[in-house]
C-alpha cells in the first residue's frame, strides 16, 4: 500500500517531538524515552515516579483529540497487519526495547542528540533489523 | 505544577508524532520498504527532532537544575554490550513486525483504534518477561 510523502508535515511534526524532548529536561531533568516512561508507569517503583509518567502519558493520549478541536477532523492511522502480528510484533518490542534500554525516542531522538555511544550503536542496529524483516516478510514470504 | 509541565509536554511531543505521520504503521512500514513502497517521511521526522533536541538540550543544560527541582539524570553508561546490541536488534524486528514503537503508540491510542490497545498491551508483557530475566541492571538512554 503506497503512503503520501510528506517532508514538510514530518520535519515539522519532528520539531514539536523534539520540543517535548527538550521541555521534559527542562522541567522535569529526564530523557524522553517512552519505553523507560511507560515501563516506569507500569511497574512504578515509587508514588512521585509514577505520577509525572502518567500525567506525560495522559498528555501524549490527548494529542489526536487536540488535532480533532483544531481541524475539525479527527488523525487517522493504517494498520497493514493481522492482530496476530500485533501481539508478536508488540511483545519483541517491549522485550527488546527495555533490554536494549530504549527505542526510537529514547536512542533514536534524545541519544543521538547527547552524542550517546549506546544509541550511536543502537540506532543503526534497530534501523537495520525493522528493514530487514520488513523486506522479509513482504518480499521473501509475501505477507 | 509539575504534572500540569508534564502534560503538556506530552502533549505536545504526541502532537508532534501525530502530524509527522510516526503514528501511521502503513507510513512507518513504508518507510523500512525500500525494495517496495518506499516513503522516506520519517527520515524527516528524525532530522527535525534531533535538531531541535541538539540545540534544545545544550541550551537547557546551562542551567544547574530542572525548573521543578532535583538535577538532571543522564545515563552515563557507554557500556556497548550484549544487551544493547540484542534488545536493540530484537526492537527493531518487532517494530518491523507490528509498525508501531511505543512512542507512536502512545499517541495514536487517543484515536480509540482496538489495535492500538492490543499492541501497548503485548509491549507490557514484554516488559513484564524483560523483568523475569536475570540481572535486572535498569539503565535508559
Amino acid at each position: 500500500m503506497e503512503t503520501a510523502f510528506t517532508p514538510f508535515a514530518s520535519f515539522g511534526g519532528g520539531l514539536l517531538i523534539g520540543l517535548g524532548a527538550v521541555l521534559l529536561m527542562l522541567g522535569l531533568g529526564r530523557i524522553f524515552g517512552a519505553t523507560g516512561i511507560l515501563s516506569g508507569a507500569i511497574f512504578f517503583e515509587n508514588r512521585d515516579e509514577m505520577r509525572w509518567r502518567l500525567a506525560l502519558i495522559a498528555g501524549m493520549i490527548l494529542a489526536p483529540g487536540l488535532i480533532f478541536l483544531i481541524t475539525g477532523a479527527m488523525p487517522t492511522l493504517t494498520v497493514p497487519v493481522s492482530p496476530a502480528m500485533i501481539v508478536i510484533g508488540g511483545v519483541i518490542v517491549g522485550l527488546g526495547a527495555s533490554l536494549g534500554s530504549g527505542c526510537t525516542s529514547g536512542h533514536g531522538v534524545c541519544g543521538l542528540a547527547r552524542l550517546s555511544i549506546r544509541s550511536l550503536v543502537a540506532v543503526p542496529t534497530f534501523m537495520a533489523t525493522a528493514a530487514i524483516t520488513v523486506f522479509l516478510i513482504r518480499h521473501v514470504f509475501g505477507g | 505544577m509539575k504534572l500540569v509541565f508534564a502534560l503538556l509536554t506530552g502533549l505536545v511531543f504526541g502532537t508532534g508524532i501525530v502530524i509527522s505521520g510516526m503514528m501511521d504503521p502503513a507510513k512507518v512500514l513504508n518507510f523500512f520498504d525500500l525494495a517496495g513502497t518506499w516513503d522516506p517521511s520519517l527520515a524527516f521526522v528524525m532530522g527535525g527532532a534531533v535538531l531541535i533536541t541538539f540545540v534544545g538540550y545544550r541550551l537547557v543544560w546551562r542551567r544547574d537544575a530542572p525548573l521543578f527541582g532535583g538535577r538532571f539524570q543522564l545515563p552515563n553508561s557507554t557500556a556497548i554490550d550484549a544487551r544493547l546490541v540484542g534488545g536493540s536488534a530484537l526492537f527493531g524486528i518487532g517494530w518491523g513486525i507490528a509498525g508501531f514503537c511505543p512512542g507512536a503508540a502512545i499517541p495514536a491510542l487517543g484515536t480509540g483504534r482496538w489495535e492500538v490497545a492490543l499492541f501497548l498491551i503485548a509491549v507490557a508483557v514484554g516488559f513484564y518477561l524483560r523483568r523475569r530475566l536475570p540481572s535486572p541492571q535498569a539503565k535508559t538512554a
